[in-house]
């Protein structure tokens, strides 16, 4: 077994405890702690794709910011702690039968990938790795680039102004 | 020298998918529900990432792609964050299932 094999299995294993764990906590805030690891770990999968800018950038926005902006979305919010037992929504039948319409989705999906193979492989990707995708970015993508921005502007705008107070609330106070 | 194949990452990011999917179906509060989203997405490069190295055609694109997708995950957070607290404000309540004013 390659340390390559290696590193994949307890990454894998670490990045599905995280899923898993997310699933079977009672408090919110465990949940996105359990998930953080989950995004660590499929930083290190990125890392052994040769991907080191995009393992940087996973762990600055996932880890990072959107792990942060979660917190505060459930600190800001009140989460009473008496119904902790009645996390999911629905009875039994309805979690079961949304079980076995994402277990049937998956192997559905399971039997076209798990002999999927094309026999090519990218050599020169790790060589300068954020050089590349900087060239690439700043001359074959610059239109989705600016787009991009342009996004993120009307994204950030937008948020401000769904979550600002309104005027009428403000003068109420 | 033999590398993990192109199949075991794909697969992971199928249990990945699940589980996010299985969350976002069945989760109670909308925070937890925005998280499970997140992690979809999140399965969703790993294809991206991992067919750049072992795809048809590999190359850069697919990490160029999964920068943009991550650029556009960080924007639906922020603006899903800010639906959640106006909601809150006005319905004072994160559960899915008491909000359900749109169902009549």
């Amino acid at each position: 077994m390659s340390g390559e094999y290696l590193a994949f299995l307890t990454l894998a294993l670490a990045a599905i405890i995280g899923g898993v764990l997310m699933l079977n906590l009672s408090k919110v805030v465990h949940m996105v702690t359990a998930l953080v690891f989950t995004f660590i770990s499929i930083a290190g999968l990125y890392v052994l794709l040769s991907a080191e800018f995009v393992a940087a950038v996973q762990v600055l926005i996932y880890s990072g910011a959107i792990t942060i902006i979660m917190l505060f979305g459930i600190m800001l919010t009140r989460h009473r702690e008496e119904d902790k037992e009645k996390t999911t929504t629905g009875g039994f039948w309805r979690k079961t039968a949304t079980a076995i319409a994402v277990f049937a989705f998956g192997a559905a999906v399971y039997l076209g990938v798990y002999q999927l193979d094309f026999g090519e492989k990218a050599e020169h990707l790790h060589e300068k790795n954020t050089e590349q995708i900087g060239v690439a970015l700043y001359s074959y993508y610059i239109i989705p680039f600016e787009i991009t921005a342009v996004i993120l502007l009307v994204a950030l705008v937008g948020a401000i102004i769904l979550a600002k107070k309104d005027d009428r609330e403000a003068q109420k106070k | 020298m033999s590398s993990v194949p192109l199949s075991a990452y794909l697969v992971l990011a199928l249990i990945l998918f699940c589980i996010g999917l299985y969350g976002a179906l069945t989760k109670r509060n909308i925070v937890v529900v925005l998280i499970c989203i997140e992690l979809m997405l999140n399965a969703v490069n790993i294809n991206l990432v991992a067919f750049a190295k072992y795809g048809a055609h590999p190359g850069i694109t697919g990490q160029v792609f999964a920068l943009f997708t991550i650029a556009v995950a960080a924007a639906e957070a922020a603006v899903g964050l800010a639906v959640l607290i106006a909601l809150y404000r006005n319905r004072k309540t994160v559960h899915i299932d008491e909000i359900d004013s749109m169902k009549h």
